[in-house]
Parts: structure tokens; sequence; C-alpha cells
């Protein structure tokens, strides 16, 4: 296959991005994307030029470090896919592909199509946990909780952090990841007693980092690669009112 | 010098007891003064950093990666083990010890064995009171699935995501430290070297990914929590950022890797497909509870899957091992596969795969009851293939997994170097040859967890007494500029070949030569082709851009200087060992019909190797068999 890469490169936070062009001729149709650009790399390199900064680990749609914007959309032109699951039979012999960075205010370019997602982290430390200590846990099956219950709370908790649903927004609304960690473990009993306490602290913090409020234009649980829903997000308000006036 | 497991007195159900009556303690206000720190941030080092945060040491956690939540735990699929006999079925601590026991080929000791066993029921306890969402009845009970090489139900889930949801309760915790600022975290941050003083560990030089930048820590004791190896051979099951230089950088400072060329080829990951390749997706254990592996009996048969009737396929697993069948263990389950492959019956493409079929399951239980147990799983393996898996079997095959072998540690999971620890996958203790499925999140946590917090107060408690060193002492000077010329050094060869490239290469000799299936030509032949490739690659690499820079390009090259080294250990100890047991398979030591022979009188210890300059002196640990009978390891 034959590609035009065209790819957001930047030097530094300060500095002034901007696109550049690589054509890239012996890529096969069942080389994931991130190989694709593994491959740029490898001819950058023997030209004696930078490689194009991404981010990768797993490689298998679960650790949530990669995500770019490819083509205008987040993680590429699937829905419910990570960026590393994609392959390139996805795209036509000579397309040309723009590939550009998560674009938010709260997550700020490291270098090329890097960002720092370290706002998320914040979120989490600031509520996201049961304060029970290694060594204090009751028998597990004295907690008894309906499949029901069990189940919902797994569907929120599938999130996988990549940040989709920030970068597709309008509003670089953190709304979605924040709801699902808060409906994960407010939805069960071991996460009642701090219930309040985590809503009104997470959402505080989601605000302080510049995130913005969500409308509802629903762009983010298409984007999100776990498909979790936006229902998540009326939850959270509501339990964010509640949590108001009884927490 | 004389190997010394400090393994506690008594029976073997005492033993940990008897380790924690005796052990030293220290008061809480002290605790505050001591400082540790913690390099990986997976299930061993959160759940590690976490605990003794919570205990009151002053705690400094490092990751490679962006943030804490993604390490390469988060991919762990099907489950974790415990023995708490929920399903009536006959399961108990014992069992589990014997099954894991066995399942290593008796080349593991058998009181870090039975103390993973122990711990487990308490670890599931303390999961379920993190929050993790495991699989329940209707009823609110917790549900159980089987693994391979047991007979038991005694696997916890949640959906195909087990890991991810054991790390984020981890990374929970974690955080939670982090807000109350007793632990300072440190992303994108690498470990490049171990700093020595007196004989003890008291600090790392680290490396900042985005600026380059070197920077000192000190502490009082370090513990490795850097995960496996296997990315040695390039094409792995592991995440790509995966790697074996922090316990390499501490084996070159004096801490013994033992067992290192055990190392697991799993039996269901998705096959290679070109030479582009990265990465090869595993396929969780589990779908072997319902699915049934096969191979056409006709050799080269190019009819599709569906196209071949019942009597023409060869359910290989359960025509060798009746009674395990589709569940037999790892090792056995791979080197079947390779059987069968080799012998002309592979399906696929390359013809370098066998099928996974769920068509039967299907049939017995409908199609809900299978998308309820391994949906993700399916959906995963559409979007990479794009085959759908509930009309057409899986096509799978062997990869590079997990690392059995890894630093020698004693019962209080410490290196040969003093104050230095190595918990989760990256240290050698409680699987011996082969590891059973499900026990890996099993042994990460109970290390980080339960382990560690009660071990190292051991030590620290006589730490208290001196005085922790300056980060301007000589040997940090040493170790920094030692860090600072061997990145200069890999800059400067400027020579004609990628990284990638050299890594290709490698992977490829331990691929051939050093995984499923082992013999002394290979391994010598192999030995001298991977001298070669370390020639060539200093002498011929070419990495682009600086040092003070985030670089990827350079921290795939100096990961990659340090799997070279390791890749030559590895075929050492396996030309050292001659016999076959658990994932090592000597051609030369089989029986007729093609199963592993153990040599026992000669073999029964873990081999434990010595730097040495280069020259990999090896000593032995004597394993010594107590409280079971070594027997031969058959599922048959």
């Amino acid at each position: 296959m034959k590609i035009t890469f065209k790819i957001w490169r930047q030097e530094g936070p300060n500095d002034k991005g901007g696109f550049q062009s690589y054509e890239v001729n012996d890529l096969t149709e069942d080389m994931s994307f991130l190989e694709a650009l593994d491959h740029l790399n490898e001819i950058l390199v023997l030209k004696n030029k930078k490689v194009v900064a991404f981010e990768y680990d797993c490689r298998e749609g679960i650790c949530g470090q990669c995500g770019v914007f490819i083509n205008g959309r987040a993680h590429g032109p699937h829905d419910n896919m990570t960026t590393c699951q994609l392959h390139m039979r996805s795209f036509e012999d000579g397309a040309t592909i723009t590939v550009e960075p998560w674009r938010a205010r709260s997550f700020p370019i490291i270098k090329d199509l890097i960002v720092n997602r370290s706002a998320f982290d914040r979120i989490i430390e600031n509520g996201a946990f049961i304060s029970a200590k290694t060594g204090t846990a009751p028998e597990a099956n004295a907690i008894l909780i309906s499949k029901t219950v069990s189940d919902r709370a797994m569907d929120a908790a599938a999130c996988i952090g990549c940040g989709a649903c920030v970068a597709t927004c309008k509003n670089s609304s953190a709304a979605l990841f924040t709801s699902a960690k808060i409906n994960h473990l407010n939805g069960l009993p071991q996460g009642a007693p701090e219930a309040h306490q985590r809503v009104l602290d997470m959402t505080a913090q989601m605000e302080k980092e510049g995130f913005g409020h969500c409308s509802f234009t629903g762009a983010c649980e298409v984007e999100c690669p776990e498909g979790i829903s936006i229902v998540n997000i009326a939850e959270m308000n509501a339990r964010f009112i509640k949590a108001k006036i009884f927490g | 010098m004389v190997l010394d497991a400090k393994i506690p007195e008594g029976k073997l159900e005492d033993k940990w007891r008897n380790y924690q009556i005796q052990s030293k303690l220290i008061n809480p206000a002290n605790k505050k003064k001591l400082s540790v720190i913690v390099v990986g941030s997976g299930l061993s080092g959160a759940g590690a950093a976490a605990t003794l945060a919570e205990l009151g040491y002053d705690i400094h956690c490092f990751c490679y990666q962006d943030s804490a939540r993604r390490a390469h735990s988060v991919a762990a699929q099907g489950g974790i083990n415990a023995a708490k006999n929920y399903q009536h079925d006959g399961d108990s601590i014992w069992r589990m010890f014997y099954d894991t026991l066995k399942g290593g080929d008796f080349r593991s000791r058998e009181a870090n064995t039975y103390r993973l066993a122990e711990l487990s029921a308490p670890l599931i306890d303390h999961y379920t009171q993190q929050g993790v969402p495991f699989a329940r009845e209707y009823g609110g009970t917790l549900v159980n699935r089987s693994f391979g090489g047991v007979q038991v139900q005694r696997t916890f889930y949640a959906r195909g995501q087990t890991g991810q949801q054991l790390l984020l309760a981890a990374y929970s915790q974690l955080y939670k430290m982090v807000r109350s600022k007793k632990v300072t975290m440190h992303t994108r941050s690498e470990m490049m070297d171990l700093v020595v003083i007196d004989g003890k560990a008291k600090g790392i030089i680290v490396r900042d990914l985005i600026t380059g930048e070197l920077q000192r820590y000190v502490a009082d004791a370090v513990v490795l929590a850097t995960g496996g190896y296997s990315r040695v051979f390039r094409l792995s099951t592991l995440a790509i950022g995966c790697n074996g230089s922090a316990i390499w950088k501490a084996h070159k400072k004096g801490a013994y890797f033992a067992a290192p060329s055990f190392t697991q080829i799993h039996p269901t990951a998705l096959p290679q497909s070109s030479e582009a390749q990265s990465k090869l997706t595993l396929m969780s254990e589990s779908l072997r509870n319902d699915g049934r592996i096969w191979v056409p009996k006709k050799k080269d048969d190019t009819r599709v899957a569906n196209d071949i009737p019942e009597d023409e396929r060869d359910y290989y697993l359960e025509r060798r091992y009746p009674s395990f069948g589709n569940l037999a263990p790892r090792d056995i389950a791979s080197r079947a596969a390779k059987e069968r492959i080799d012998a002309g019956h592979g399906v696929g493409r390359l013809k370098n795969a066998v099928y996974l079929d769920f068509k039967h399951a299907i049939e017995r239980f409908g199609k809900q009851t299978i998308a309820d147990r391994y949906g993700n799983l399916f959906t995963m393996y559409k979007k990479i293939t794009g085959v759908d898996a509930y009309t057409k079997p899986m096509m799978i095959s062997p990869a590079a997994h997990f690392s059995m072998g890894g630093l020698w540690v004693d019962y209080e999971l410490m290196t040969t170097v003093s104050g230095l620890y190595a918990i989760g996958e990256c240290n050698f203790s409680d699987h011996g040859a082969n590891r059973l499925g499900a026990n890996s999140l099993l042994q990460a946590s109970v290390d980080g967890y339960f382990i560690l917090p009660n071990t190292i107060n051991n030590y620290l408690a006589q730490e208290i007494k001196s005085e922790r060193p300056d980060i301007h002492h000589v040997e940090f000077d040493k170790a920094e500029q030692g860090v600072k010329d061997y990145v200069d050094r890999i800059l400067s060869v400027d020579g004609t070949k990628t990284a990638d490239h050299f890594h290709r290469e490698l992977g490829k000799v331990m691929w051939n030569d050093c995984a499923m299936s082992r013999n002394k030509t290979g391994l010598e032949k192999a030995i001298n082709q991977i001298e070669d490739i370390r020639r060539q690659f200093w002498s011929d690499v070419k990495v682009t851009g600086e040092s003070k820079e985030l670089n990827t390009e350079l921290e795939k090259a100096y990961r990659l200087a340090d799997f070279i080294e390791l890749g030559i250990l590895m075929c050492k100890d396996a030309l050292q060992r001659e016999e076959s047991c658990g994932a090592h398979f000597r051609e030369e030591y089989q029986t007729e019909d093609g199963e592993a022979v153990r040599v026992d009188d000669q073999f029964t210890f873990v081999s434990a190797w010595d730097y040495d300059e280069g020259n990999f002196a090896l000593h032995k640990e004597s394993l010594e068999f107590e409280f079971v009978q070594p027997t031969v390891r058959s599922y048959k």
C-alpha cells in the first residue's frame, strides 16, 4: 500500500507546531496503524531524521496509552476502537491520512502526538478509591451483590482512561471519564460510605483541571473504545444533586 | 556464595506465621523516617507502594508510562486463582499448593509455593473490598471458572478484563496515598542503574523520559517490580515498553539471576501475519474452558474450517491428554500445537495456527451464554482479524508470554544484594519451570500487598540505625557517569541499521533456538549468533535525536542492548540444564511419545547466575522436597 501521512510535528509544549507529510510505499493491509507509524519511523531514522513521537504500550486496546486523531476522528474511522486496534485495511491504497494529537486545554502537548493526561490521575486521586487499608477486608462472600448491580459497575469500570472522550468533545469535557469512575464505585455497596464526598471531590477536581462542561452531544460515547454509555453522565448529575442535598 | 533461601522452621502450614512472629518490627514513629524506592507500578509495585505507605514509610514510586494505570498487569484477561473452595469441589490450600508445585514441574520451593496458596484467599477479600467488580451469581455470591492444569474451579474473574480491574484497584489505592502525600509518584521515569553503597542497595539513577535529564534518588531500600522480560523474543504478548533493563542493571550490580531460560510460551495468541508485526495479542486461556482445539487430520488441508467434517478433525489435546483435555497446562498445550504445526497440520495463510472452536459450546449453552463469558474477547478477535468467532473457529498460535525466571530472591523476597527486593514477575520464586494460568495476577498481588510489607521491616529495622547516604556520594557520581557514557555511546555509533532491525534479528534467534523446544547444537549456535548481533549492534546501530530530549528511538535502543545480553544468559541457562522440565523442553530428554523427561538426581536445583563481568558463574540452590515427593508430571 502507498499512504501519505500528514502528521502534526511539534518539538515541545511551547513550540509552534505544524503538519508535515511523509509518503510511505511499502505498507501492507494487515499492518496495524501503529505498525505503519513504526515503519515510517524506521525510514526516518535511516534518513537521519528524528522519529515521530507517539504513545503506545500494550497494543491490544486495554492500557489506554495510545490515542491520536486520525482523519478528524479520535482513534480513527471506527466506533468503539483504540488506535492500536486499527489496521491499515481500513484505508484505501493511495490515501492521505491526517494524524493529530488529542487537542484539549487540559491535555497540553508534550511532543508531536504525545499529550500530558495527568489531569486524569488527579481526578482519580481526589476520591476514586475506597478507603480500606490492606488487611482490613471482610470475607468476600460476606458482601452479597446482585449480578445486575455488579454487571453495571463492571460496565462503568471498563474505562481505559485514554482521553478520547475529552478529545472528541467540543467542550473538552471529562464528564464521561469522571462519571464512569463515580458510578463504578458508588454503585457498589463497598463504595457507599464515601459516595457523596467522592462525587463532590471528583467533580470539583474535574473543574479545577479546566475541563469543559457536558452539553450532551453524545460524541464521547461514539468514540469511547469501551462503549461507555452517556447515561453515566446523567447518573453522575443525579448523584451530584443528591450529594449536594444530603452530602 | 552460598545461597540461603532463609526458609523458616516448622510445618509447611506454620512457616509463614513462624516467620512473622520472629521478624523484627519498627514502631510507627520510626517508619516515617525510612524511605523506600519502588520501581514499577503494576500489581506488585502499586500494591507494595500503597501498602508500605499505609504502614507509614516514605515511598517514591517510578514508572516509565504516563500513568501507573498503564502497567502491563492491565492486560491480563482471564482471572486470578484463590483457594476459597466456594464451588464445594474439593479445593483447599494444600491442593492449590500441590497443583502449583506440580504445574511448575517441581522446580520451585515448597515453602514459597505454599505461602502463595495460603495468601490467595485473603487477597480476594482485599480486592472485593476495593471495589473490583468480580463476576457474580444471581444470588450475589462470587463465581469461579477453571483454568489450565487444574481440576477444580478456583479462578475469580471480571469479564475478560480481570487484570485491568485489579490494576485499577491497586492504582486507586496508590493514588489515594499520593493524595495523602505518603507516596511521591514519578511517571515517565525510567530506572537506568542501581546504586549500591557498602554492599547495600541505596538508590537509583533515573532518566526523565520527557527531558532526558538524569536524576538521583536515595532510599533505605529499593524494590524492583518491573515485570517480565519476554520482549527478548521481540514478538510476545507483552506491552511494547516492557523490558528487562532494571533487573539486568541490578544483575550487573550483584543480584543473581535465577532460571533465566524458564520462559512460558502461551498456547492461545493470535498468529503472526507479517514481518512488520510488533506484538502478538493474547486470547485468554479461559477460552479453553469452552473452546475445543483442533487441526485437520489431513495434512495441508485447504478447506475452510466449517467444511471439514467432525471425523476429519483431530482434537489433539483431548486425544493426548484425556483427563485434562483442552485444559492441559500452557507449556504442554503449546508444545502439542507446535508438534501438529511442524507435522504439516497447521492452518491459516502461513500454516502457523490451530483452530479454537466454540461450535459445540454454542450449541450446548447458546450464543448468549458464551457472549456473557467471553464477549469482549470475541469482540477483540473481530477487531484485529475481521472474523466473527461465533460462526467460524478462531485461529490461534503459541507466543512468548511469561517469565518464570527473574532475579533470585529468598523467602523474604530479597535478592543477593542487601536491601534490594524483587517482587512480581521480575523475580524467580513460586512458579518453578512453568506457571499455571491465573497465578500471575495472584503472585504479583500477594508479593506486593502481603509478603513484602511483612518482610522489608526485618531489614529496615537495622537500617534505621545507620545514616542514609547523600546523593552526592561517590557511588552516585560513578553510577550517573556510567549511565551518561552508556547513552552517549549508543548515540555515537551512528551506523546504518535501526534498533528494531536488531531486535527482529535477536527475536528470530531466540524463537528458533530458545523457545518451545531446545537442543544443545541449537543453543550453542544461538549464543554465537547473539554475540554477533551484539557486535553488530554496537558498531552499526543508528539512533537519531539527542539524549536530552524525549527520544523514543533511544529508549528502544538502550532497552534492546540489555535484551541482547540477557538473551545470551538465557541460552547459557538452557544449555546447562540437561533435562526437560515444565516450559524448558530439551529435545534430548523426552519419552518416545514426546513427553518431558526430568533428571531429578542432577537438576533438582534453581540455577542462579552471577554476572562476573559477563562470564556468568553458575550457583545452585538445591531444592529440598520435605512435604511432597516429586512425581512424573502427567496430565494424561
